[in-house]
């Protein structure tokens, strides 16, 4: 085996896909922030005409956030750290360097488009998964294409084991091929007739409950092998070159890999209690929500032992901070989840702003700060340069976390209190409150929580500014810093 | 060891996880999908103007806000009406049960809301509910519905699901242009009971202003 200095990784794709990162990460926290302040103050509904009403906004924010952001993220992290476990330079072959530019200039104008279309409103409905046949065609040669390059680079590896984080990127590329191919499939309505109508326009081939199983299963597993998977391959990865600790458990990553795959997918339908899909396909969601449980707390652990004995890194590294408060938000998460599933508590919860703040503390404290932290680790090595401030760092962190914090609990107040006034009686047994009363009520949340989306996207505005930095005018690093990134 | 064995070989770790990966749907899903796809005796698909309406609802993405599924409470039998049952879904391409009651359900709605009630609401909501942080939907007043993709629509899923649409619904532009009165005759009902003078004019030249599809749309949702 080539050691690792003789090797010179070819790191421009991971830049591009960065950049992408950064920039789909502020148009659609923006964005967020700003469907987030609707609620409080529903004047914000006028500001682009009939583009710029919440209903408009809200898959613009969740799709931007989803197949920009973070599909970003996961390209960018592939794109660094898939060469240098695979003991691999991208520059080793012509063809994969081909693949990977084509993937990503495509993806670049194909995310631009279909966020443009979705404003226009040209949707199939199906929570994200809105987009249109054409869009849904390019999403599928960029995955494709991801595919066919991570394939080629893992057929002319070097290091013959697949380290952890590779099981797990490979897992998101089959996992979201699959559950986008089947949820997606719709009949284009123009080609179905002779050209009557619009060329955009489809119509789902699944119909009402069928319809409603096939999108949450997607639904659900998007989350799973989007939001959970590839983030997990990333911390597998981030956390020991960060700390320059091993991983504290070889059959604990076997144990919550294998686990996580098998367990997941069945856990769709607890999106779908209390509906007409048939009560044993609820009891099964419901029961395996909580036996996910063990793989998702597996991975947590794992990674939390990983700092065992070295927990005074958190004091002087605050990557590391970072990291930890990811893995500690992913049990939070992971927890609530299966909670939630339960029938009794789903009865209050579904439908109300307790659900958005799940997503939240998943996404904002796990998702968003993993990547982060991945791309604080990877700039001074892809860009030769120390970290521009660690103070900003700090700042950043704390102000994040805060941000957090408030989100989800201002929407727990909020959606337990809407879910408990929706079903008050009276001593007679009438309902109590007026639907309207369950709205008003809940302004002082919807304020907070608007207030949490401006100081999360200053965080992430801080964050991408230091990145900048970093690039521009960071001390310059005459070599690759083994473990704990460099920052002034 | 296995594991050890499988983390050498890419092509049968990636095939692992793919049969891994899928029982969860074969199983969960597979069994009971045509059960679940029939519809209630003798229930009627959509009339191409309430299709123009439905894809009004959403392009317009009223389901991030209104769920159109009634559960088995009494604290929403008494809100909304019955529960919901699957079969009343049956021709719903999508579903459009959405996950978040901002506002209220809808599945309903046709039963208790009539058409001024939507128009004035429409027009401006917090004027109708005080409180209500819905925003107005001016721009339905004035944007005109896609009727004839409605149609392509009805026929699509006439000819791939056997909807039991009529034998008039065929696939080419005479079909259509023989069925484009009848829609027209159908948005001039609601029409007649709105007050906006500028909707009345554009449905006597023959335009279907968006407001009018969804109204018809919300009117069959009983």
């Amino acid at each position: 085996m080539q050691s690792n200095a003789a090797l010179e990784y070819d790191y421009s794709l991971a830049k591009k896909f960065t950049f992408l990162t950064i920039l789909f990460g502020i148009l659609g926290m923006l964005i967020g922030t700003l469907i987030a302040a609707q609620m409080a103050f529903p004047e914000l509904n006028y500001l682009l005409g009939e583009y710029g009403t919440f209903s408009r906004l809200r898959p613009v924010h969740t799709n931007t956030v989803v197949f920009g952001f973070t599909v970003s993220g996961i390209f960018a992290t592939w794109f660094y750290l898939g060469q240098r476990v695979l003991k691999v330079s991208m520059a080793e072959s012509k063809f994969l360097m081909v693949i990977g530019n084509i993937q990503f200039w495509l993806y670049f104008v194909g995310a631009l488009a279909a966020t443009v279309s979705l404003l226009l409103g040209y949707t199939s409905s199906k929570e994200y998964a809105q987009y249109e046949w054409p869009f849904d065609l390019v999403v599928v040669v960029v995955w494709v294409l991801w595919g066919v390059g991570m394939m080629g680079l893992i057929g002319i590896r070097r290091e013959k084991a697949l380290y952890i984080s590779v099981w797990y990127y490979l897992a998101c590329f089959l996992g979201i091929a699959m559950l986008y191919l089947f949820n997606n499939m719709a009949i284009p309505t123009y080609f179905a007739t002779e050209g009557l109508g619009s060329i955009v326009h489809s119509v789902s081939m699944y119909s009402g409950t069928n319809d409603a199983l096939v999108q949450w299963w997607y639904g659900h597993n998007a989350v799973a092998f989007g939001f959970t998977v590839p983030i997990v391959g990333m911390i597998y990865y981030f956390l020991p070159k960060e700390s320059g600790q091993a991983i504290y458990s070889y059959k604990l990553s076997l144990l919550s890999f294998w686990g996580l795959m098998f367990v997941y997918l069945w856990a769709g339908s607890h999106h779908l209690l209390w509906s007409t899909v048939p009560d044993w396909m609820q009891t099964m969601g419901s029961a395996f929500s909580v036996v996910l449980i063990l793989p998702s707390w597996g991975s947590a652990i794992n990674m939390l032992l990983t700092m065992k004995g070295e927990w005074n890194q958190l004091t002087d590294n605050p990557l590391i901070k970072f990291m930890v408060l990811a893995s500690t938000f992913y049990m939070l998460s992971t927890i609530e989840g299966p909670i939630q599933a339960i029938r009794s508590v789903n009865a209050i919860a579904h439908f109300t702003d307790w659900i958005p703040g799940h997503v939240h503390d998943g996404v904002l404290g796990w998702v968003v700060f993993m990547i982060m932290a991945g791309i604080f680790h990877m700039a001074p090595r892809m860009f030769k340069r120390e970290i521009y401030s660690k103070k900003l760092m700090e700042a950043q962190f704390w102000l994040q976390t805060t941000a957090v914090v408030l989100y989800f609990t201002s929407m727990w107040i909020a959606g337990i209190t809407q879910g408990m006034m929706w079903r008050a009686v009276d001593e007679y047994g009438n309902l109590m409150y007026s639907f309207i009363d369950t709205v008003t009520v809940l302004h002082p949340y919807y304020a907070i929580r608007a207030l949490s989306g401006v100081m999360y996207l200053t965080g992430f505005i801080m964050f991408a500014y230091n990145i900048y930095k970093t690039m521009t005018s960071g001390r310059v690093l005459t070599e690759e810093p083994q473990f704990k990134t460099p920052m002034a | 060891m296995f594991f050890h064995w499988l983390e050498k070989n890419p092509f049968f770790f990636a095939a692992g996880i793919s049969i891994v990966i899928s029982f969860a749907g074969l199983i969960e899903i597979v069994p009971n999908f045509a059960k679940a796809g029939k519809p209630l005796v003798d229930m009627k698909p959509r009339t191409v103007l309430q299709l123009a309406g439905k894809n009004v609802y959403m392009k317009d993405n009223c389901m991030s806000c209104h769920s159109q599924m009634i559960r088995p409470f009494k604290s929403e039998t008494d809100r909304y009406g019955d529960y919901s049952l699957s079969g009343e879904y049956a021709y719903d391409r999508p579903f459009l049960w959405g996950s978040k009651r901002t506002g209220p359900d809808l599945h309903r709605i046709g039963n208790y809301r009539t058409t001024d009630w939507h128009e004035n609401h429409m027009m401006n909501p917090a004027e109708i509910v005080p409180g209500s942080i819905m925003p107005a939907y001016k721009h339905q007043f004035t944007n005109v519905a896609d009727i004839e993709t409605a149609y392509a629509e009805a026929v699509t899923v006439k000819n791939a699901f056997h909807t039991p649409y009529g034998p008039e619904f065929k696939t080419t532009r005479a079909a259509w242009d023989a069925h484009r009165p009848k829609v027209l005759a159908d948005a001039k009902v609601i029409a007649d009971d709105m007050r906006n003078k500028d909707v009345k004019e554009a449905v006597a030249r023959g335009e279907v202003p968006e407001i009018v599809a969804l109204i018809a749309y919300l009117n069959s949702l009983k």
